[in-house]
């Protein structure tokens, strides 16, 4: 199983998430609770994607990947 | 004495003029020398510029205009750009291989090349133009209202439009593309410096963050949720989607797509450019301390400079606005340049048959002047809110998304016929729903139903209508 599964892992947090998110209160960081839900899913997207390319073969060959390649 | 702002935002103006007109004697000086400069210096460039494009004055009056009117809403720009950062991992590498592969330049040439046909090129290069003009027109109202802002009053809505459509026509054409690169250093500091400061100086006071949401949260419940105006969860994750699709979508964004030096500063990319969309909560936080600062605006646009002309001195305020000027000249003017070269390379080319390049330039040049014009009759009859324009522009390019992912992906689920019927159809939806004002319908951005039903179109008249020839998928 490719590990470009893991940015469904965001965009699940972001789409379905907010429904249980959408509120005010507690006030985390100073934000209204939806404003940090959303801020917290784009540090985790910033990490998710720094671990998909890590782990991306793609990105490990030397030189730049052949035209060739599916890109999914 | 307010003399002090207005001569900033003025100076202000002068020097971008004056660099732009530095860029174009000094020709050499271009971002290919830049990037070949050092081995990070070609990633950091391509953030820089690619930031730098995002950073507009959408960010800056439109999303404090935002929080200070629509309040819950304004989250959707937070999730959109990790959306399409998180998309352009896979979308970007496989447009960039194949315009590097047949030496695309353009957008229209994409889909040129990939269908074989003129007419598709020249009706994406059309709506491109169509969705550039409101976006040009947010960044056009922008400086029009830091100019009239800044004059506190001496200098009306209407000249201080005209005079922001002189600027950017003027700086495009002393500066041409060369100009944009230096500007947009400037620019990003200078509007990190300010957004900051601002961000940070305005709700501190008001009494700090906490105190700040608690009490606006007691004075209009529900206004920091999702949900009002109409705009509850459907319409969130619609607009997200849409948005986050569109992103790559825009003629000059996915142009620039072409120019990195390899695929992999995409999936590099797609890492830290979320995290820099963060910079936007500072904006979010002053625009919601304007609630509290200056309350009762009519247009919401002025939140910013409101607040700000009211808790600063006037040079401050100079300064932001100088700041703000130039978020609007560095994509303003790339965004004019792109419409007046789309005109003249895409649709007045390939009509024209066999014309020199100069002719190609000069009808550039001379567009670039009337598309000026035309934004700026929308500008001075329009109230809109900077975010709506841009959402507007977003309806736009987001219809050629369909078509693009398709061709990339399944090249043989769409036709040449197929591309043509589904950007038809979702760009006179969307026509339709912006003249008879409607953003939303049964909860969801109306973008996004044009997007939905332009896909369906797409896959159900290309299995119709196929390519008399079927190619070969590119990525297959």
């Amino acid at each position: 199983m490719s590990i470009r599964w893991l940015t469904l892992v965001p965009l699940i947090g972001i789409f379905v998430g907010v429904i249980f998110a959408n509120r005010v209160t507690p006030i985390v960081l100073g934000m209204p609770f939806l404003f940090f839900y959303v801020v917290l899913w784009v540090v985790l997207t910033s990490v998710c994607m720094a671990v998909v390319y890590k782990f991306d073969p793609t990105n490990q060959e030397g030189g730049e990947p052949p035209c060739t390649r599916h890109p999914s | 004495m307010h003399t002090s702002s207005i001569v900033i935002i003025f100076a202000t103006i002068l020097v971008a003029l004056i660099l732009g007109l530095l860029a174009q004697r000094r020709k050499q000086m271009n971002l290919e020398q830049w990037s070949v400069g050092g081995r990070g210096f070609g990633i950091l460039l391509v953030f820089l510029l690619m930031a730098g494009e995002i950073y507009t004055t959408f960010t800056f009056l439109g999303a404090s205009g935002w929080a200070y009117g629509t309040g819950g809403p304004t989250v959707y720009i937070l999730a959109y750009g990790a959306v399409a950062y998180l998309f352009s991992y896979f979308l970007l590498p496989p447009i960039w291989r194949y315009a590097k592969e047949h030496k695309l330049i353009s957008q229209s040439d994409f889909f040129n090349q990939m269908f074989d046909s003129k007419w598709l090129g020249i009706l994406v290069a059309v709506v491109g133009v169509v969705a550039i003009v409101p976006y040009l027109q947010s960044q056009m109202t922008g400086l029009g209202l830091i100019v009239a802002t800044a004059s506190y009053g001496a200098i009306n809505q209407a000249t201080a439009i005209a005079i922001a459509m002189l600027v950017l026509a003027f700086y495009v054409t002393i500066s041409g593309i060369h100009g944009t690169a230096w500007t947009a250093v400037l620019k990003d500091i200078m509007i990190l410096l300010v957004v900051v400061v601002v961000g940070i100086a305005l709700p501190a006071h008001v009494g700090g963050l906490h105190a700040m949401f608690t009490k606006i949260n007691a004075e209009k419940p529900g206004f920091l949720t999702l949900g009002a105006h109409g705009m509850g969860i459907p319409w969130f994750m619609s607009t997200v989607a849409l948005t986050g699709l569109g992103f790559y979508m825009w003629p000059h964004a996915f142009g620039a797509v072409y120019s990195a030096k390899n695929e992999r500063v995409f999936r590099r990319n797609a890492i830290f450019l979320p995290l820099y969309q963060l910079i936007l909560l500072f904006v979010f936080f002053a625009g919601f301390a304007a609630i509290l600062i200056v309350p009762g605006l009519k247009n919401s646009n002025l939140a910013l400079l409101a607040a700000v002309q009211k808790v600063f001195p006037a040079w401050v305020a100079g300064i932001i606005g100088g700041a703000g000027v130039l978020t609007a000249i560095v994509p303003g003017s790339l965004m004019l340049m792109c419409a007046g070269t789309l005109i003249a390379e895409n649709i007045y080319r390939p009509l024209a048959g066999h014309v020199s390049d100069q002719k190609v330039q000069t009808v550039a040049r001379v567009f670039v002047w009337i598309v000026a014009a035309v934004t700026f009759i929308f500008s001075i009859h329009s109230n809109a809110a900077i975010v709506t324009l841009l959402l507007m522009g977003y309806n736009f390019v987001s219809q050629f998304f369909p078509t693009v992912v398709l061709s990339l992906f399944a090249r043989n689920a769409v036709s040449k016929a197929g591309a043509f019927s589904g950007i038809l159809v979702g760009v006179a939806l969307v026509v339709y729903f912006t003249l008879t004002k409607q953003s939303l319908l049964w909860g969801v951005n109306t973008g996004f139903w044009a997007l939905l039903v332009n896909f369906v179109v797409v896959l159900a008249v290309s299995a119709v209508a196929r390519d008399v020839e079927t190619e070969q998928s590119v990525t297959a």
